[in-house]
């Protein structure tokens, strides 16, 4: 596999917003269950309460016990008291969980759902950049990590802070002195704390995006696999994977370090306060300054705050991790739609199917806010790629069908996805029945509008679920005639003999069929949505001539009432078009008949004409070949 | 154990079901457990250093109370008295415990993420390679997405564990440990109502493990369901917009975090219950202790300072109680995960390579098939039994109708699959009996689907050979004429084509897929529909490179490669010594062009339809 560099992970760091400004955007998501999450922060503040007290309860109840002689019912009211403490205590535990758990679940599923629904939103020109892995573990591990975060860590990160401050203050009240010592302690850590935040937060972020960058391996190593094993390249693959997981490792281990120095740090200047403060403690008690009795009190006082201290260090740590998913969810979340419902739709009333591209521009990463924030920053800078379509201008006529002819690369698939919306022009229009695409509805054009891709895109579901993709009607008598019919058309019966029939799983990405079944069945899939425009990408290039003739007939039938543009780069499939329009250097150069066309344009003799007009000056030296091995 | 049980369970079979039968589940568990343990095998020694460092940072951390203790009781009276020394004692003793519990606490820490990332990354290769050993009839049914879950979150509840598991578990046992010693010590009558604790908590540990293993299993199998959802929709978007599947995906995505967020409830919950349940169970204890201790003080026969030492130290043996049942949370949760894991890792390629491979550095390329059946798995049979010998150096042609079995039968020289019955041989050799070095170096297919990994033209060209220059890529792109549009783009050979070459047009993708071939330079060459997608003058181009490359060999005796090249367009059979026409999984046809084409059949008719539909 090619030695990828993680488009995240190298791009920088990413600029540091503020702690409270991050997770203040959930404040959206979070305000509803606000008061659950206050009432279990409630339950936990009781929860450390009680533990701390019960020690201090179970000494004043005994010895009250021994101070009330020996009576057996002080004996069971002890024990009682004690009891019902340690029923309580438990009791907490369980009102902190069903106050906090289940909202901050239905948060988790909420943002999770939201997510998935702008990212099908979000234009393909996004998707281009972005590799489904990385997606993921913005979806499921941050989210999750998230909903931790709120349930817990945020909750104990609050108890520690209060435990800490009102230790401090218990302190102050039991001699100033040794507070003063305690709490100059605090301020180095305040100055580390600032060191310790920017370090882990760069190393969390650089964890989390090479997460998702390994996972976006593994999903290319496994989609890949044919390649990686028709080339053997199994064990490079492994490497690079295995390097990719050891930066991985690496950047956990670093964050783990950092984490531990900063513990270290937060543990050990108090402790060392304390052990400054034992000697002046016993001075001061030792010059009559202090009593016994507050000397005692100060350091278990002092205990009871070194045990949230100490935690700190791992709450702190969780607290940034979770600020960096919230950040990285909302980049994906923040990734402007640009392909949306326009504010006042037009609805036609009728459709006859008149596809018009009028003037139309566009290149590919051409306009920022293609979706292209979030890291993956644009190769080759500033200077933006040449259009691919230089103003297009073709009409294809209601119901007719127009063959799109041009070399590799010229742009005709770009000029498919164009009339569906999959992306916008730049400059000039595509209009439908006169109505530009984009006044339409986007669900409404995408049901004027079906594609067949010139790579098959199928799911790893049924033939059936496949073919019924787009249809109106998915379920019932009328569904089964409408596939059937697309079977048909598409030359497509060799599905009703597959192990399961129609319901059998056709794998992923269809990858149990051969190549030219795949082809019928994302046609069959076109064609049972019953399109007022269908568009087909090289629809027929993994047939063979007899099928590709019978596939041809029927849908030279069929199509009378559909317009179709269809891309060909064989005669065999131009056949099936009324007329041709040549695209080359991004504008359609010339429209007509298929013979009118090989008459007079020297261009599409030589795009389309397999026959030999003699060897064709080869750009190819002999002495290439040699080279090349 | 009765083996159809456990064949239910074996590898991914049975992966989403939640009740295995009882051997099965052993079997199950036993397996995870027994991956557990091979990965920690490499890191036993870091594993003992942390434990030790747990244990004396423990022993450090209570030495600094009773430090205290010591100054007030000690070193009071002796300042007092007149001498300093004893503060300075107690004084010194308190900083140097404290700074050796910091310094070892931070040293766990780290030993312990060192670890458990070490252990991870281990897992991870594993699996990873494992996935690259299994065949492709495996990754037909198993999806990609699984795996990616199998990767990501089922690793990540491995890694929780391996996180905060190790540490709690080492110092909670042995705090756990000293404690109770000293309640038996100062009075073990008190020693034995806490440990009597130890019964309703093992019921209820029981209770949580059948209970939370069930719902971690769940969890673990809606979590691949979403991800298999979610992996598919952004891979198909294209087809997802096109075909205005928005709404129903969100449906069902959302249907599938509701289970999600079900499943993740249910196992919160389980510990939810078990959690407070063991502090329950710990504070009760407590109570009893101190009523059967204060039942003796009132008949005289304990001290009462006694009393209050053994009440405090039985509250303070079940503090850990907390770490101890996340710990054992986070092992279930682990555990479901390894299940998957282990069951993943315990499948076995069906294309296995050979134990004592048969060496053959130089192929000649003379394959042939020997009574070779071949049927997908459990379906039905797509090549019947035949036989067929192609001599080195020739360059075959295979046509006919779509599904015919033609990328079937290259399949099989490729090795992606094995033979049903009968053997496909090199040289003599059976595939088999190849090594995977050998058998990738001297046959390479370039699939129909031209599949290019995101990263520049120039890696993708360069998976044709390890190591190849810049030079060889170059010449390359140059033979099958793809060098001027890469020339073309912004970066040239550096361009990243981006997820599944989407940056470049599908002929694009083919052209850089054939310069891939191309490089990786075999003795047997099979193409299948390398051309499909692309202009006529484009395959022309490459037709003519496709000619030279054949007709020569590097480094070699002037002999020429073998190749299969499956075409639709037939013009691609121009170059070729010998036509195999193929229908319904077998060869019909076979011989010269010229002589198919003089005796009249299936392959004339073709031709006459191609030159037909020429212009
Ligand atoms: N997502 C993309 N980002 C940037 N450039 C792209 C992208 N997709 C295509 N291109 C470039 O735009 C040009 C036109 O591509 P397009 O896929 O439209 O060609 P095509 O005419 O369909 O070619 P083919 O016949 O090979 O399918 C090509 O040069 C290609 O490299
Ligand atoms: N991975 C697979 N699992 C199960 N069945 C398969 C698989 N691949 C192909 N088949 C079936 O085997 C038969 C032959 O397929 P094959 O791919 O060999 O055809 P082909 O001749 O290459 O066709 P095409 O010209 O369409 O590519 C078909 O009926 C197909 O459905
Ligand atoms: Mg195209
Ligand atoms: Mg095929």
């Amino acid at each position: 596999m090619p030695q990828r560099a993680p488009a995240h992970a190298t791009s920088g760091p990413a600029p540091q917003t503020p702690f409270f400004r991050s997770i203040s955007r959930l404040g959206p998501a979070v305000r509803p269950i606000l008061p659950r999450l206050v009432a279990g922060l409630a339950a936990g503040l009781a929860t450390s309460a009680l533990a701390l007290a019960i020690p201090q309860v179970l000494r004043a109840v005994i010895d009250q016990l021994v101070a009330n002689g020996t009576q057996p019912s002080a004996v069971w009211g002890a024990a009682g008291v004690v009891l019902l403490l340690g029923v309580l205590e438990a009791g907490m535990m369980v009102l902190r969980r069903l106050f906090v758990i289940e909202p901050s679940v239905r948060l988790e599923r909420q943002m999770r759902v939201a997510m998935y629904g702008h990212l099908q939103d979000l234009p393909v020109a996004f998707h281009d950049r972005w590799g489904s892995g990385q997606l993921l573990s913005r979806s499921v591990a941050d989210l999750g990590f998230l909903r931790r975060w709120l349930a817990f860590g945020a909750i104990f990160l609050v108890v520690s802070v209060s435990t800490v401050a009102i230790g401090a203050v218990l302190l102050f009240t039991l001699s100033w002195q040794l507070a003063l010592i305690f709490l100059a302690a605090a301020l180095p850590i305040m100055v580390y704390g600032a060191v310790f935040r920017r370090n882990f937060s760069l190393a969390t972020r650089r964890s989390q995006d090479l997460a998702g960058d390994l996972a976006t391996t593994v999903e290319e190593s496994v989609h890949g696999i044919r390649v990686l094993k028709a080339f053997g390249r199994g064990r490079e693959a492994l490497e690079s994977f295995a390097e990719q997981a050891d930066r991985l490792r690496e950047t956990e281990v670093a964050k783990a370090r950092h984490q531990a120095v900063f513990s270290l740090v937060v543990t050990l200047l108090p402790e060392l306060a304390l052990g400054v403060g034992l000697v002046t403690g016993i001075w001061l008690t030792a010059t009559g300054q202090l009593s016994i009795g507050s000397l005692a009190a100060f350091f278990a006082t002092a205990a009871a705050v070194a045990q949230p201290v100490e935690s700190s260090g791992m709450l702190v740590g969780m607290a940034l991790t979770a600020k960096t998913a919230v950040d990285r969810h909302f980049e994906v979340m923040d990734a402007a739609d640009t392909i949306t419902d326009p504010a006042d739709p037009e609805h036609p009333a009728a459709t006859r199917g008149a596809l018009t591209f009028r003037d139309v521009v566009f290149g590919y990463a051409r306009r920022a806010g293609d979706g292209a924030d979030g890291g993956a920053a644009r190769p080759g800078g500033d200077a933006a790629p040449a259009a691919v379509l230089a103003g297009v201008t073709l009409e294809v006529r209601p119901g007719e069908t127009m063959a799109l002819v041009g070399a590799t690369g010229s742009g005709k698939s770009t000029l498919l996805q164009l009339a569906p919306r999959l992306y916008d022009v730049e400059a000039g229009s595509v209009e439908i029945d006169g109505v530009d695409v984009r006044r339409l509805p986007l669900a409404e054009l995408r049901r004027l509008v079906a594609v067949a891709f010139e790579d098959t895109t199928l799911f790893s579901s049924s033939v059936r679920d496949n073919v019924l993709l787009g249809a109106a009607v998915r379920e019932g008598p009328e569904a089964e005639a409408l596939l059937a019919e697309a079977l048909d058309i598409a030359q497509a019966q060799f599905a009703y003999s597959l192990p399961a029939g129609l319901d059998t799983r056709i794998g992923e990405e269809g990858l149990s069929l051969s190549g030219g079944q795949r082809q019928r069945i994302a046609l069959a899939r076109a064609i049972a949505a019953r399109p007022a425009v269908l568009v087909l990408d090289d629809p027929l290039s993994a047939l063979d001539v007899a099928t590709e003739e019978r596939v041809t007939a029927r849908l030279r039938e069929a199509l009378t009432e559909t317009t179709a543009l269809v891309v060909a780069h064989r005669p065999s499939t131009v056949a099936l078009a009324d007329r041709v329009a040549l695209l080359a250097g991004g504008v359609i150069e010339d429209v007509g008949t298929h013979a009118e066309l090989l008459a007079r344009s020297a261009h599409y003799r030589w795009v389309i004409a397999s026959l030999p007009e003699g060897p064709r000056n080869l750009d190819t030296e002999p002495g290439d070949l040699e080279e090349a091995r | 154990m009765s083996t159809s049980t456990t064949r239910a369970a074996f590898g991914t079979a049975g992966e989403d079901s939640l009740d295995l039968s009882r051997e099965a589940s052993r079997a199950v568990r036993r397996r995870s457990l027994r991956l557990l343990g091979e990965l920690m095998g490499p890191v036993r020694g870091r594993l003992a250093a942390t434990l030790a460092m747990v244990i004396v940072s423990q022993a450090t951390r209570a030495a600094g109370p009773a430090l205290i203790a010591f100054g007030i009781d000690r070193a009071l009276p002796a300042l007092a008295a007149g001498d300093p020394g004893v503060m300075w004692l107690a004084g010194g003793g308190y900083l140097a415990a404290a700074l050796t519990t910091a310094l070892l606490t931070a040293g766990y820490v780290t030993s312990t993420a060192a670890l458990s990332q070490a252990m991870l990354l281990d897992l991870r290769v594993r699996v990873f390679r494992h996935t690259q050993r299994l065949s492709l009839d495996f990754h037909e049914h198993y999806t990609s997405g699984r795996i990616i879950s199998r990767q990501t979150s089922d690793l990540e509840a491995l890694r929780e564990l391996l996180d905060t598991g190790v540490g709690a578990l080492a110092s909670g046992l042995m705090f756990m440990g000293f404690t109770a010693a000293a309640v038996f010590f100062l009075d073990w009558r008190s020693g034995l109502i806490m440990l009597a604790a130890a019964v309703p908590m093992a019921v209820l540990a029981r209770w949580y493990q059948i209970r939370s293993q069930r719902a971690y299993r769940a969890s673990r199998v809606v979590s691949a369901r979403l991800i298999v959802h979610f992996v598919e929709t952004m891979t198909g978007i294209r087809a997802v917009k096109a075909f205005r599947r928005e709404r129903d995906n969100s449906a069902e995505y959302g249907r599938l975090a509701d289970d999600f967020a079900a499943a993740t409830l249910r196992s919160i919950q389980l510990h939810g219950v078990f959690q407070p349940g063991l502090a329950l169970i710990g504070n009760v204890s407590v109570a009893a202790v101190l009523l059967a201790a204060g039942v003796r003080v009132l008949e005289g026969t304990l001290a009462v300072g006694v009393l209050l030492a053994v009440v405090l130290s039985t509250k303070r043996f079940f503090a850990p109680l907390e770490q101890m049942a996340m710990f054992y949370n986070s092992f279930q949760s682990a555990q479901a995960a390894l299940e998957k894991v282990s069951g993943l890792l315990e499948e076995v390629p069906s294309v296995q390579p050979p134990r004592d491979p048969v060496p053959l550095p130089r192929a000649r390329g003379a394959v042939a098939f020997a009574s070779v059946a071949f049927s997908y798995g459990e379906g039905p049979e797509v090549l019947p039994e035949f036989s067929l010998a192609i001599p080195a150096g020739q360059t075959v042609a295979l046509v006919g109708a779509t599904g015919a079995g033609k990328s079937s039968l290259a399949k099989l020289v490729a090795r992606f699959y094995d033979p049903s019955a009968g053997a496909v041989t090199l040289d003599g050799v059976d595939l088999r009996r190849l090594s995977t070095h050998d058998l990738r170096r001297a046959v390479v297919m370039v699939t129909q689907e031209a599949f290019l990994f995101s990263g520049s033209v120039a890696d993708n060209i360069a998976l044709g050979r390890a190591g190849a220059s810049r030079a060889d890529i170059e010449a390359a792109a140059k033979a099958v004429g793809a060098h001027e549009f890469i020339s073309a783009l912004t970066e040239g050979y550096d361009t990243d084509v981006t997820k599944r070459g989407g940056r470049v047009s599908a002929g694009q993708r083919q052209l850089i897929s054939f310069a891939r071939a191309v490089l990786a330079d075999p003795a047997v060459l099979i193409l299948d529909e390398a051309t499909s997608s692309l202009d006529v003058p484009s395959e022309r181009l490459v037709q003519a490179g496709l000619s030279r490359l054949l007709s020569r060999r590097a480094g070699n005796d002037g002999s020429r490669r073998t190749a299969v090249i499956i075409a639709h367009r037939l013009s691609s059979v121009e170059i070729a010594d010998r036509v195999l026409v193929m229908e319904a999984g077998r060869v019909v046809e076979d011989g010269s062009p010229e002589e198919l084409l003089a005796r009249g059949g299936r392959f004339a008719a073709l031709q006459a339809a191609w030159r037909d539909s020429l212009v």
